[in-house]
């Protein structure tokens, strides 16, 4: 979004007590959950800043754990979020960190684990108003919201990965509104992270796949 | 359509004959994609959020998460059917602060409510828009008109200023609540968008200075019956506005001004706990937090 809608003053519709400690941590969560692309069998939260002090009486922990189920910010389910985890043989557990720094009064980290032992590390900032920015997936610094349609390319470092990426993207007719490349160092792994106003065609992902040094590919929608 | 400060809001209803709402609506359709059926079909989504989280605590009234706060809504409403005690505030204004408190009860206990513009402010647009609009038989369609014209203060307040108490005190929470609410309820009964703007304009002035102290940083008390205020705050404005009493000082240079005071406030009064009512002995024996 662009532009600071009626739905930006009159909303978000969101479980309550706090935008930033209850409706953000969910958020951030939930878009940790979607970069993972299947349900978790484990997960570790470590909380850092004010969400390490105040976290339980803003329900920042019950958030958490809503969000990597798949649940939205308005979604009464956190509420039971342990409940629920335990059904559904979901591990928790809670890091507090009360010294670390992670750049953001209200930062999360989150570590997802996969019944195959994959495993995703992502960490979130709750920026105010139920916003959030993601800062790190695995080892390598990025920067989005997930308030646009953002597709996600891990790639190996190499010349006209780029190129490619634009290429498929133009032929399916998607506008970038942004678009920025992270990386761990010159060679290695990197990230291109490309953010759209409009729906970004799942069919996109295949296409981009067929490049050697495309390693895999996220989509979320807005 | 769009407007980047009051001045301009008021140029464009003057230009076209519009009201503040109608202007609000044409600049959401201008800058979106949605058109004003879908807009409308969106906030009424919303307010029936805002209606539950407005009656439900008075029929169950449920303990919040931190403790402090829980069953205010039903007590106020109690009271005042039974004949307890005097209806000192009238119908409408003891429905908005019954509503407006019970609001966040609903939020204290991780129920579902809609930030406006905050969700320790959650209280004030529904309390006021639900409590009048129910006393005087008013329909959704009002109510959809009322959200629409406070979204329009409150759009200009998080361009121009501040709607975060951490950055700058409650007064830019309950503050600017208030001051939709106030604006709101100015058109809603007939006011001129000048009127609407100077009831907004006087509900920040009211509330000037207003510090963000929440008891042990939870989103309970003070909040609760701050939000109550923004309610009394916006009825007083209203009234006064459609008297034509208006406020001295333009809503752009209050929006400025309120900004500036909340930049001037200490960081124990912006949503730290550590002053004013979080900061007192009993405050603090409260708060479990403190090492």
């Amino acid at each position: 979004m662009n532009y600071i809608s009626i739905f930006d003053v009159i909303g978000p519709e969101m479980i309550g007590p706090s935008s930033s400690h209850t409706a953000g941590a969910a958020a951030m969560a939930l878009l940790a959950r979607k970069l993972f692309a299947e349900d978790p069998v484990a997960v570790q939260f470590t909380l850092y800043g004010s969400f390490s002090k105040t976290y339980s009486g803003h329900g920042t922990d019950k958030a958490l754990l809503g969000g990597v189920q798949g649940f939205e910010p308005n979604d009464v389910r956190i509420r039971d979020a342990f409940a629920l985890a335990d059904q559904s043989g979901l591990q928790y557990e809670f890091v507090i960190d009360e010294e670390g720094d992670g750049g953001h009064p209200n930062t999360a980290d989150i570590l997802l684990t996969a019944a195959d032992g994959r495993q995703l590390f992502v960490r979130g900032w709750s920026i105010g108003g139920g916003k959030v920015k993601i800062v790190k997936i695995d080892n390598i610094e990025v920067d989005f919201t997930g308030e646009y349609s953002t597709l996600i390319v891990k790639q190996l470092d190499k010349p006209g990965v780029v190129a490619w990426l634009t290429s498929c993207l133009a032929l399916q007719d998607v506008n970038i509104a942004f678009m920025r490349l992270f990386r761990e160092a010159k060679g290695e792994i990197a990230y291109t992270i490309i953010e759209s106003d409009e729906k970004i065609p799942a069919d996109v992902l295949e296409a981009l796949g067929a490049h050697k040094n495309v390693l895999a590919t996220r989509l979320v929608q807005i | 359509m769009d407007f980047k400060n009051a001045k301009e809001l008021l140029a464009l209803c003057q230009e076209h004959n519009m009201k503040i709402s109608e202007v609000m609506l044409a600049r959401e359709t201008a800058l979106g994609e949605a058109d004003e059926a879908a807009v409308l079909a969106r906030l009424s989504g919303s307010l029936e959020i805002m209606k539950n989280a407005a009656h439900g605590p008075i029929a169950n009234p449920v303990r919040s998460l931190g403790g402090l706060i829980g069953g205010e809504g039903k007590k106020i409403t109690d009271a005042a059917a039974g004949g307890q005690v005097p209806i000192l505030c009238g119908e409408p204004l003891t429905k908005a602060i019954a509503y407006a408190m019970a609001v966040l009860e609903v939020n204290g206990t991780m129920g579902l409510i809609v930030a406006a513009p905050t969700a320790g402010s959650a209280g004030v647009m529904p309390g006021v828009l639900i409590g009048t609009c129910e006393h005087y038989g008013f329909g959704d369609d009002k109510m959809l008109q009322g959200l629409l014209n406070g979204s329009a203060l409150g759009y200009l307040l998080m361009r121009n200023a501040s709607v975060s108490g951490a950055e700058a005190g409650c007064q830019a929470e309950v503050g600017a609540a208030s001051a939709m609410a106030a604006s709101a309820l100015v058109e809603l009964f007939g006011g001129t968008p000048e009127q609407c703007l100077s009831a907004a304009s006087m509900a920040m002035s009211n509330l000037l200075g207003l510090a963000c102290d929440p008891i042990a940083g939870l989103v309970e008390a003070p909040c609760q019956s701050r939000n109550a205020i923004g309610a009394a705050n916006a009825f007083t404005c209203a009234q006064l506005a459609l008297a034509d009493v208006l406020h001295h000082i333009p809503f752009d240079e209050m929006a400025e001004a309120m900004y500036q005071v909340g930049c001037s406030l200490p960081v124990e009064l912006r949503e730290t706990a550590l002053g004013g009512n979080a900061g007192t002995p009993t405050g603090c024996s409260l708060c479990g937090g403190c090492k």
